[in-house]
């Protein structure tokens, strides 16, 4: 049986952390078709069509499904189920909005977060902030799964040539309504998909010392997070964090500078490849977990980081 | 306005915590447990609602075992009025949990129902989601501002691009997320008095809820572990480990 996949877009166009659900859904062992809800979302249907692993996209259009709400996707969502054995979304705050919604209507168990389909009904999944894996097997008829993006690789976006179709009709139920958005977007890599991805905590002591971060991203190709400790004092804006209730992420490289490594922020970077931090507290436990570890005040090492890359001509990748 | 808040009896976020050697959970006996960081935030909204007088009734619920009144006394002690218990011994999926406070507020009828938007032990992130999808109510996730008057609440989300402004019909069901509030530390007055606020006790069956898991969870095991601790001497040398030994630039 075919796996419905949910597709993640702005109506414009497709967001990465779709490839990995498709993958993910070829995984369990059918062919992905894509649900692309949206208003005016033609050219994303188009995207997802050319996605290798797509077999057919269903493009439900309609100014209710402009802002992707729930209380107007689940029902959609839920009056596609029968027929497919599993459907499928990224584990970001859009599936982690919608998919759980969906599934109380169709009176189905969700399986969250995922990181390994081990078979068609049976997944890994972290809990207690990753602190524990536990392998679930589904019983319910359909399974419906939240994708952890950083844990599947992203389907090809060329290659593929599915057909696309107009999925059933959907409403507005009148329950809420989008007023708008504050999206702090900027120019560099986004945080979950960025090869290396440079945070600070609380030892940046202020907003305006991240420039300092930012300077190495920017010579880095970087990404910038933050742990909760920086978030929650107003130094950046809820975007930039890493941990269990924030973004998890997983680059070649991730740069902790002025964090301690509370188990909460490690759960969300501690499958990076490899791990360096600056600390001067030599008995943070952030120190446990790195490859390479600097005992040393942040406000001498930052700077003399830039200037050690400058000097050795490292370029973003 | 009544707010109905569900608050769930988690193990401590500061515990390390142990697999069993059996690998079919984790270890929790003789482990602190404590109420759900989430859920103390949405404790703290729905007290303050009714410090600010939009709310005038605050009505805590759990579902667990008897020590789960525990974390029912700690919302009183903060500020609820009175408390709700669901007694269950052993484990409840979300599904079933959100059935059963579906039940609740069939009985209840509050206006907002407010709750953390997961739970740190399986970090499932789904409940406030599904009992909005049986009540067919509007839902606010992952809320960082809630702004409720005249039968509308505002609610600013925290979203991964960063925050959305979303106005609900009432009822409505609200999780909430890290920054909305910083949830008070109960006195020790109010610690004395919540002793003496009702706690009614409900079955699963009252509610005429089946629990029964449809998830079989096969085996527990620790994450693989990390091999770091590597400390180097200079910030030239970590450019170079990083370059040469790592290649990861």
């Amino acid at each position: 049986m075919a796996i419905l996949v949910y597709a993640e877009h702005d109506n414009g166009e497709l967001s990465p952390a779709t490839l990995n659900a498709v993958t993910a859904a070829n995984l369990m062992g059918g062919d992905a078709d894509v649900l692309v809800a949206g208003s005016g979302c033609g050219a994303v249907a188009e995207a997802a069509a050319r996605v290798r692993g797509v077999a057919k996209v269903l493009v439900a259009d309609d100014p209710a499904l402009g802002a992707q709400l729930a209380e107007n996707v689940a029902p959609l969502i839920a009056g596609m189920a029968s027929g497919y054995s599993h459907i499928v979304a990224a584990a970001t705050t859009t599936g982690k909005n919608v998919m759980p919604r969906a599934a109380a209507l169709l009176d189905i168990q969700q399986v969250s977060d995922i990181v390994e389909v081990v078979s068609p009904d049976t997944f890994v999944r972290p809990i207690y902030a990753g602190n524990a894996m536990a392998t679930v097997q589904s019983t319910d008829a359909v399974k419906i799964v939240t994708v952890r993006t950083t844990a599947f690789e992203a389907a090809e976006t060329e290659g593929g040539s599915a057909t696309v179709e107009a999925a059933p009709g959907a409403a507005d139920a009148g329950l809420s309504t989008f007023e708008g958005a504050a999206l702090s977007g900027n120019e560099r890599p986004e945080l979950i998909t960025a090869r290396v991805v440079i945070s600070g905590g609380r030892g940046m002591q202020s907003g305006e010392n991240f420039a300092m971060l930012e300077e190495v991203a920017d010579i880095l190709g970087a990404a910038v997070g933050a742990s909760r400790a920086a978030v929650d004092s107003g130094y950046v804006p809820n975007d930039y964090q890493v941990g269990q209730t924030g973004k998890v992420v997983a680059p070649e490289l991730y740069i902790a500078v002025g964090i301690s490594g509370a188990i909460q922020h490690l759960a969300g970077m501690k499958d990076s490849k490899v791990i360096a931090c600056i600390n001067k507290d030599e008995e943070a436990p952030i120190f446990h977990i790195a490859d390479f570890g600097l005992v040393a005040d942040l406000f001498q090492a930052v700077p003399e980081l830039k200037a050690e890359l400058r000097n050795q001509g490292v370029q973003a990748r | 306005m009544k707010v109905l808040v569900p608050v769930k009896r988690v193990i401590d976020y500061n515990v390390k915590v142990r697999v069993k050697a059996d690998r079919t959970g984790v270890d929790l006996a003789n482990v602190k447990m404590s109420m759900n960081p989430f859920d103390e935030i949405a404790v703290e909204e729905a007290v303050r609602m009714k410090e600010a007088g939009a709310a005038d009734e605050a009505v805590a619920v759990s579902l667990g075992p008897q020590q789960s009144q525990e974390t029912l006394r700690t919302a009183l002690a903060m500020g609820a009025d009175r408390a709700i218990h669901v007694v269950h011994d052993g484990e409840l999926e979300p599904l079933a949990v959100a059935k059963m406070l579906a039940g609740v507020v069939g009985e209840e009828a509050p206006d907002l129902v407010i709750l953390g938007k997961q739970a740190i032990d399986d970090d499932a992130n789904q409940t406030g989601q599904m009992l909005s999808g049986l009540l067919g109510w509007s839902q606010g996730t992952f809320v960082s501002k809630v702004d409720a008057s005249d039968g509308a609440v505002r609610v600013v989300r925290e979203v991964d691009g960063g925050l959305e402004t979303v106005a609900l019909r009432m009822p409505a069901v609200l999780t909430v997320d890290l920054r909305l509030n910083e949830p008070r530390y109960a006195s020790l007055p109010n610690i004395m008095k919540a002793r003496k606020k009702e706690i009614a006790r409900k079955t699963p069956a009252d509610l005429g809820v089946d629990t029964t898991p449809r998830l079989n969870t096969l085996r527990v095991e620790e994450p693989p572990k990390r091999q770091g601790g590597l400390k180097v001497g200079s910030v030239a040398e970590l450019v170079d480990k990083l370059h040469n030994d790592a290649g990861v630039i």
